[in-house]
């Protein structure tokens, strides 16, 4: 029931706007559908069904209406899984290797074994002796030295990790632990080096 | 001695001497890599490809024992300068919109008679296993060099695949919920050191889209704009996009709207 008010807020969006733009959404989708016909299936079905943030998002090209933002957000949040330990911080040395590989998901990436990296340095400056770092993300040098170490702090970095949409809506972040990229301990790995004052992130 | 201990300055002086060192590192390596497109640009590899392009168009192949002088780029039957610089577009024999490499393709299989699987089964090389298609393309669009893009976008099928295209530019999808918007919707915004365009700003769709097929100095090879955006999806985590599908054009057409008066620089160089 939770997800229901989403569907029916897609539903709407669609009223909103012209009959033209409706038309035109179909027919990309079936373009869309017709342009990947290559490779597995499972990875075209993952493609062609959006799910409700990534529609309304697309809809309103990643700039919702406050109710649509609300509601994005509160069902992201509803959906985080904290770790069932109770413990946030892993290991910054483990949480610097996943923020610099970008392994997983390609359709070249055939080893199903290597876990996934987060890629994180792709887009945020995080630890300073990396200087090939992407700007799309903010800058997270220095994030736990200016924000706090303690629980709340942890439990934000873990949830903006998890589902950055809870935090904020059509955010560009992937959801990391909601899409299944990240595993829980994965993502603790990457708080600690944000946060452990140990970290080169807040040295 | 004295003077040193004192001065308060010291420590601020040596944190502000550290502080723009990652700074100037990194405007070092930038500085690094045009001097190294410059060293390039003198003698750009895709240079050679052009040249083999030129001889494979002009060279009788396929079923049909013709070559490609005859092919109609837009500008009719044999017409290969300034092609490039009107496309992609609508075309009456096939009634569809085509982008230049879709229409080589096109021309492949009616004027050489090969069939459409053959003529699209290498569209990307590999070491040692080199690519018709990028050869072709490179000469097609190195005749266009110089020229300012005006990719037509008056007929209903050209007006139908750019808003196709627009779709598709802001379609968020898969487990990194990415669309193009996602790395090509803002200004000056990096991957790692990769500079992005942001492709509805004409400023930066005129400098990028007009540079492409291009030589990709990390991947020692021209690379096309189908290839381009092959890559995008790849990177994106999206199966692997259809050469020359009806997507890929429309959103080449979304991107000439844009990149409309650029001046073409292809082949160009780059990373």
């Amino acid at each position: 029931m939770k997800r229901l008010p989403l569907v029916v807020l897609a539903a709407l969006a669609g009223c909103a706007s012209g009959p033209s733009d409706d038309e035109a959404r179909a027919r990309a989708e079936q373009v869309f559908r017709e342009s990947f016909t290559h490779g597995n299936r499972q990875m075209a079905a993952r493609v062609d069904q959006q799910d409700e943030v990534q529609a309304l998002c697309t809809r309103y090209r990643n700039e919702a209406p406050q109710d649509v933002a609300d509601r994005i957000g509160s069902a992201a949040a509803a959906g985080i899984r904290y770790p069932a330990s109770g413990k946030f911080l892993g290991d910054w040395r483990q949480g610097e290797r996943i923020a610099q590989d970008g392994y997983g998901l390609r359709f070249t990436d055939a080893d199903t074994k290597r876990p996934n990296g987060g890629g994180c340095y792709n887009c945020h400056r995080i630890a300073p002796a990396e200087i090939s770092y992407g700007t799309i993300g903010p800058s997270l040098y220095r994030f736990g030295a200016l924000r706090g170490t303690g629980e709340p702090v942890q439990r934000y970095v873990y949830g903006k990790i998890y589902d950055s949409q809870a935090f904020l809506a059509c955010s560009h972040m992937p959801r990391f632990g909601k899409n299944g990229v990240l595993t829980e301990e994965q993502i603790t790995h990457l708080v600690a080096l944000l946060l452990d004052p140990e970290s080169p992130v807040n040295k | 001695m004295n003077g040193i201990m004192k001065s308060p300055g010291l420590p601020a002086l040596l944190l502000a001497a550290a502080l723009p060192c990652i700074c100037l590192a990194q405007q070092e390596t930038q500085k690094e890599i045009e001097r190294y497109r410059q060293l390039l640009a003198e003698g750009n590899p895709a240079d050679l490809y052009e040249a083999r392009g030129e001889e494979l168009w002009k060279t009788k192949r396929g079923p049909k024992n013709a070559s490609l002088q005859q092919c109609d780029l837009g500008l009719g039957p044999g017409v290969v300068r300034g092609a490039f610089a009107r496309l992609p577009r609508w075309f009456p024999d096939t009634d569809r919109v085509e982008d230049l490499e879709s229409r080589i393709v096109t021309c492949m299989v009616s004027l050489q008679g090969f069939k459409r699987e053959e003529a699209i089964r290498n569209p990307f090389s590999a070491p040692g296993r080199p690519s018709d298609l990028e050869a072709l393309a490179s000469y097609v669009a190195g005749e266009s060099k110089g020229m300012k893009l005006a990719a037509p976008l008056s007929h209903p099928k050209e007006i139908d695949a750019f808003r196709i295209g627009e779709q598709l530019f802001y379609r968020r999808a898969g487990p990194y919920d990415f669309a193009c918007v996602s790395c090509h919707g803002d200004n000056g915004k990096r991957i790692r050191l990769q500079e992005l365009p942001k492709l509805t700003d004409p400023n930066d769709a005129r400098k990028i889209f007009t540079t492409w097929p291009a030589y990709r100095v990390s991947q020692g090879a021209v690379r096309t704009m189908q290839h381009r955006l092959y890559d995008c999806y790849w990177q994106m985590r999206h199966p692997q996009m259809d050469y020359a599908s009806e997507a890929s054009i429309a959103l080449e057409v979304f991107m000439a709207k844009y990149a409309s008066g650029g001046e073409i620089q292809a082949p160009g160089l780059k990373r």
